[in-house]
């Protein structure tokens, strides 16, 4: 079936699907001065939602204390991780937390300009989303002093990707709002303080900047009881294979693997991905961590395997991704993950030793040192982290006895 | 702070621009830091790799190059940076703050191996069957590395056609790396942007628009992109075997000519430092590999001085006397076919503002095979014309149709400095033991504004010396001829000299300020162009541009590697010779008053002198079909 | 190309380069609305693009190649994109992917005579929990099975 915008569905969190009025962040924000709110921020204990884990309040500060005419706000709606889907459901069903946080951001750093990147993907939303932005306009949320707060200036606008998964990774993502290939920059300079055009930018996901209204308006010390005392407050989990109940669920850091596959109700749970492809792959005997930035560490994405399925392959189709969505611009990155790929395949034809698998896992670990971004750095997780953990079943066992050797 | 309205480079491959201390203990500019276990101060901003350059710590590049600005995606520049959980690579990280650096731990030395064998994989031939055997950058590092096997396969099949349709330049992508310097340098160095990365992830590589062929394309041949590649994926389309056959063909007469810039570099392909000419050691290893006469290109590079000049003052004339409004000034030089490519290409509407001489290598082509060939009484039919140029560009120029005013292809084969060098070690002649010899008759001296031809400003200065004379009968007022002015690696160069007690038939030049232009460099001839587009060229008499960064000298078919450093000294070395000649202006070049005496009798720009040394430019366009 | 479909299209390129801007931060955009409209780049478009945004044809070809959605080969008029990341791939992809091909009688890559379909993967569409899925033109479809699937693209025009 089609999918449009959905309002009836009624979700219920703790912070970030807790209740909020459109505005309400905004109207604090402007009671509050600039300091305050990084203030603020900065007691929330926010980290990145992405799933680098960087403090949102030093991001911000370092923006704020940046000499330029121009700064801007860049909302990264390029999710492109394989099995995550959150900001599809922030953006379709609470796009006013991720409007209000950009223009709480706008207003903190000195910023008049807000972009979304949206993924080419999510084409679908653009009408909903401009209808929004519009209504907005109307009710002075954007535009020319907002609520009458004098000299507040902000507008945001939408840009779409065009199927480029790197893009997802910051630097990348305003090569391409520069009309460039989406190739990653080096760093430093960091987009704080050199970003789009050369002006200070603040990239921010977008379950980051949807969780600014609430701290905003509730405050950092609601904020922060939830969660670990290194995570602080809730995270959204996309959830999906093996389970009766995919979808998108809020809940603390610090909740067990365990304790989440028993919410979504997966059964004969063999292996859980955390945080996507370029995440780690846990077995059973994991099952007792955390998801939280100190322990299991995640943007997201959680995928569940059941016993049936052939570990080998569901890595196949990683490597393969991984291969594609490379950009292709530095060494161990572009040439790397086709020689992890090509391993896969001799393991799958059975041609390996396990010199050259050893061989395989030293190099996937120069890829996650020396690559050039984040991509590069993750993408060997799968590898090492399947082969390590499921070296019973690809390379002891007769893989035929596996009931489904489909991935 | 970077302004980007205006900037077309993408900043992953800009020069780090450093806005601010970040670290308050940077102190007066500089930063201490500790390079493994050296306490070092530098200033702020500097790289990490000058930073280790600086105190003698090797760190391996690849993808760096020193005309270029900084790409980091080759990766084997990295060190470990104390903190920082990642490698970073040493050429772009600025230090900002008294970071502790490590070159050669264990995870760096790993990393390097691994990319140095990732390359290696899919990394087509072997070799022992490359031209680039033993000047090859990634060849060096695997032999720094101590690589003796292929860690991860080795590919044995090529992936890409190579491409040799160009009559200049051949591409083999097969051996390409992905360092993009060619890119850097098509694109941002000379602004001709034929280069580019194409497609994404594993299918990455470097191509033309739709991956056309070379030919295909609006590339000017210059050869820019084969000096900074650090493989054999870029080479120059070499006729050496042709010349051979020639030589070994005793009904063939083989004449070559040697240009100032190969003579000026040719040492550093014999393990030389830069900077030394090696002219008459040239002539003799040339008679021995068989050549039957060797001549100096020079002396075409004075009848050029000659035809261009009286076609500048030619033109001057009709703008002042006669008031002829559609004289086109300033003139522009035409003696290097990668700046001629480049306007046909891009500026075709202003062609005519380019002298109608042909280049030297063409005019000798010319002369040779017509007045040499008569004077000699050998059949033009068989003599062959070589010319050692430094340049990849002139290999298409010789194969122009349109060059061939002598009734036959007037220059057979352009030869690079790279090739030459390769011809005389396979005839085993190590060249700096050669003892000096002259140049042959009937060309014999040329002159030293010939010889400056070589250097960016060369053939302003040439020419200076000349026409100023002609309109003042006083030599240049300059202390020992030096034109300053002329001279120097400054990308575009304005200044003028004023004519003053003019001899009678150039009165109408009195107290005229001869207003001139040098640059180099494609992406500078580019900035002269668009100024004579909004007009503001008007009162500039003459502009004088090399498509290569510091002239001849830094051609495409010079020694590899190239740097500003290398070329300076090149430079030097031209003008340190250039000063010890007895002859130094054109006009006084003895070859020269005896060619116009006896052969093209009606002067400087008459009539045989434009069937023989003068041509017609195409225009091109830009629109590729 | 016929003059008239050329000068046409330039027509309509100046205009975009109008209404985004010359400036090269408007490019992907540029390209983007192209892409719609024609469903693919030519050589011409991208030419007649870096002539009015001053930059070097190859420099938009490079930007075309990097990006799954654009492409400088014509592309049929309708363009379905089959998500084969895991979650997909987990849920049936396979199942749906015989039967559109079996169904078109065409290939993945491939686009089927009468120009209707053309017929791509891509990677992860953001629907992992209601996979398979797929993408026609920018419209989602999920929960996909083989008949459904099948449905669905002898509807479209």
């Amino acid at each position: 079936m089609e999918t449009t915008l959905k309002t009836s569905k009624k979700r219920t969190g703790p912070v970030l699907f807790s209740n909020y009025q459109q505005a309400d962040g905004i109207k604090k924000a402007i009671e509050l001065s600039r300091e305050n709110i990084l203030l603020e921020l900065k007691n929330s204990g926010l980290k990145g939602r992405g799933g680098a884990g960087f403090s949102t309040a030093t991001k911000w500060m370092l923006s704020a204390a940046a000499n330029a005419e121009k700064k801007f706000i860049v909302c990264n709606a390029d999710e492109g991780e394989p099995g995550t889907f959150k900001d599809r459901v922030l953006l379709l069903e609470y796009p006013e937390l991720v409007f209000d946080g950009m223009v709480i951001a706008g207003f903190t750093i000195g910023a008049k300009t807000g972009i979304v990147y949206l993924r080419g993907e999510y084409e679908y939303m653009l009408p909903s989303l401009e209808g929004f932005l519009n209504n907005m306009k109307e009710e002075n949320l954007l535009g020319k002093n907002i609520l009458k707060k004098e000299g507040f200036d902000f507008d945001i606008y939408i840009r779409l990707g065009s199927g480029a998964y790197v893009c997802g990774e910051e630097t990348a993502l305003i090569e391409s709002l520069e009309g460039y290939r989406g190739e990653p920059r080096n760093r430093p300079p960091f987009p704080v303080n050199t970003g789009y055009l050369g002006y200070p930018t603040v990239v921010n996901n977008v379950e980051t900047l949807a969780s600014i209204p609430h701290i905003i308006y509730k405050g950092g010390e609601w904020f922060k009881k939830n969660g670990t005392d290194k995570s602080k407050g809730s995270k959204l989990f996309s959830v999906s294979g093996d389970c009766r109940k995919p979808g998108v669920y809020e809940l603390q850091w610090g909740t067990k693997i365990n304790e989440l596959l028993e919410i979504v109700e997966a059964k004969n749970c063999k292996a859980v991905q955390v945080g996507g492809a370029s995440g780690v792959c846990l077995p059973k005997s994991q099952f007792n961590r955390s998801l939280a930035y100190e322990d299991a560490a995640t943007g997201g994405s959680i995928i569940i395997f059941d016993e049936s399925r052939n570990m080998l392959k569901i890595l196949k189709n990683f490597m393969e991704f991984f291969v594609e969505e490379s950009c292709g611009q530095c060494t161990p990155c572009r040439v790397g993950n086709t020689k992890l790929l090509e391993g896969v395949e001799n393991i799958e034809k059975g041609e390996y030793t396990f010199s050259y698998i050893n061989k395989l896992k030293e190099l996937g670990k120069t890829m996650q040192a020396a690559s050039k971004c984040g991509l590069g750095q993750s993408s060997p997780n799968s590898f090492i982290s399947i082969l390590d953990n499921f070296k019973e079943e690809i390379f002891y066992s007769n893989r035929k006895g596996i009931k489904n050797v489909k991935a | 702070m970077l302004k980007r309205e205006n900037i077309r480079i993408p900043v992953s491959q800009q020069a780090l621009i450093v806005e601010k201390p970040i670290d308050t203990t940077s102190i007066g500019g500089t930063v201490t830091i500790q390079i493994n276990e050296k306490k070092v101060s530098v200033p702020f901003g500097t790289t990490i790799l000058d930073a280790c350059k600086e105190n003698q710590i090797h760190i391996p590049t690849l993808c760096h190059h020193p005309d270029l600005c900084i790409a980091g995606v080759c990766r084997i520049c990295v060190v470990e940076v104390e903190g920082l959980r990642t490698l970073q690579t040493s050429c772009s990280f600025p230090v900002t703050s008294p970071i502790k650096i490590h070159t050669s731990t264990e995870k760096v030395r790993k990393a390097r191996r691994h990319i140095i064998d990732l390359l290696l994989s899919e990394h087509y031939g072997e070799c022992y069957s490359c031209f680039r055997n033993g000047n090859c950058e990634l060849q060096s590092l695997a032999k720094e590395y101590g690589v003796d096997g292929y860690s991860f396969g080795h590919i044995l099949e090529p992936k890409y056609k190579v491409d040799k349709s160009s009559a200049a330049v051949i591409r083999d992508m097969n051996k390409c790396i992905l360092c993009k310097r060619c890119v850097r340098t098509c694109i941002d160095l000379q602004e001709v942007g034929v280069l580019e990365a194409i497609n994404r992830g594993h299918e990455t590589h470097v191509g033309t628009f739709l991956d056309k062929p070379l030919a295909d394309v609006i590339c000017i041949n210059c050869g820019q992109c084969i000096n900074r590649c650090p493989t054999a994926a870029l080479r120059a389309n070499d006729p050496s075997d042709e010349i051979w056959n020639a030589i070994d063909d005793p009904k063939k007469h083989v004449v070559i000519q040697t240009a100032p810039s190969p003579r000026a570099a040719i040492g550093e392909e014999f393990g030389i430092e830069p900077g030394h000419s090696f002219t008459g050691e040239l002539n003799t290893a040339l008679r021995r590999i068989g050549f039957d006469k060797v001549f100096d290109t020079n002396f075409t590079a004075d009848l050029t001085i000659m035809e261009e000049g009286t076609e500048l003052l030619r033109r001057l004339k009709k703008a002042v006397v006669e008031k002829d409004s559609s004289v086109k000034l300033p003139q522009f030089t035409s003696c290097s076919p990668g700046w001629i490519k480049f306007i046909e290409h891009f500026y075709p509407e202003y062609l005519d503002y380019l002298s109608s001489a042909k280049s030297p290598q063409q005019m000798f082509g010319a002369v040779i095979k017509t007045f040499y060939a008569k004077e000699s009484k050998i059949d033009p039919a068989d003599i062959i014309t070589v010319a050692l140029m430094p340049c990849a560009a002139k290999k298409f120029e010789c194969n122009r149709p349109e060059m061939n005013a002598s009734g036959f292809k007037d220059v057979d084969y352009g030869l690079t400095t790279r090739e030459m060098a390769k011809m005389i070690r396979e005839a085993g002649i190590h060249l700096p033991e050669m003892p000096k010899s002259n140049f042959d008759e009937p060309f014999g001296n040329a002159s030293g504004a010939g010889l400056i031809f070589g250097a960016t400003g060369g053939v302003m200065e040439a020419a200076l010396r000349t026409v100023y004379e002609l309109v003042t009968s006083r030599e240049v007022p300059f202390e020992n001829l030096r034109i300053e002015l002329c001279r120097g690696f400054e990308g575009i160069k304005q200044a003028s000299i004023k004519l003053e007690n003019c001899v009678e038939s150039y009165n109408f030049l009195e107290g005229v300020e001869l207003k001139f232009i040098v640059a180099h460099g494609t992406a500078n001839a580019k900035k002269v162009m668009e100024m004579l587009q909004r007009g503001e060229l008007s009162d500039v008499h003459f502009v004088e541009i090399m498509a290569c960064p510091g002239g001849c000298l830094g051609g495409g078919g010079q020694p590899i590697p190239t740097s500003e450093e290398i070329r300076r000294k090149r430079a030097q070395a031209i003008y340190e010779e250039e000063e010890g000649l007895p002859v130094r202006k054109s006009h006084e070049n003895v070859h020269i008053k005896y060619i116009y005496e006896n052969f093209l009798t009606d002067g400087p720009c008459g009539e045989l002198s434009h069937k023989l040394l003068h041509t017609h430019y195409t225009k091109r366009g830009k629109y590729i079909s | 190309m016929l003059v008239v479909e050329k000068n046409n299209l330039s027509y309509e390129i100046e205009r975009m380069v109008k209404e985004y801007g010359s400036d090269r931060q408007s490019l992907l955009q540029i390209l983007q609305a192209i892409q719609k409209k024609y469903k693919h780049i030519s050589d011409f478009a991208q030419q007649e693009i870096a002539r009015l945004m001053n930059i070097h044809p190859v420099e938009v070809y490079s930007v075309i190649s990097f990006y799954s959605f654009l492409s400088t080969e014509p592309k049929g008029r309708n363009i379905v994109r089959l998500c084969k990341t895991i979650a997909c791939d987990m849920a049936g992809k396979d199942a749906v992917e015989t039967a559109v091909k079996r169904e078109l009688g065409i290939s993945f890559g491939e686009t089927t005579n009468d120009q209707r379909i053309s017929l791509e993967y891509t990677n992860c569409l953001g629907m992992c929990d209601e996979g398979p899925a797929m993408l026609i033109n920018e419209k989602v479809y999920t929960h996909l099975d083989p008949e459904m699937a099948v449905n669905i693209l002898n509807e479209i025009k």
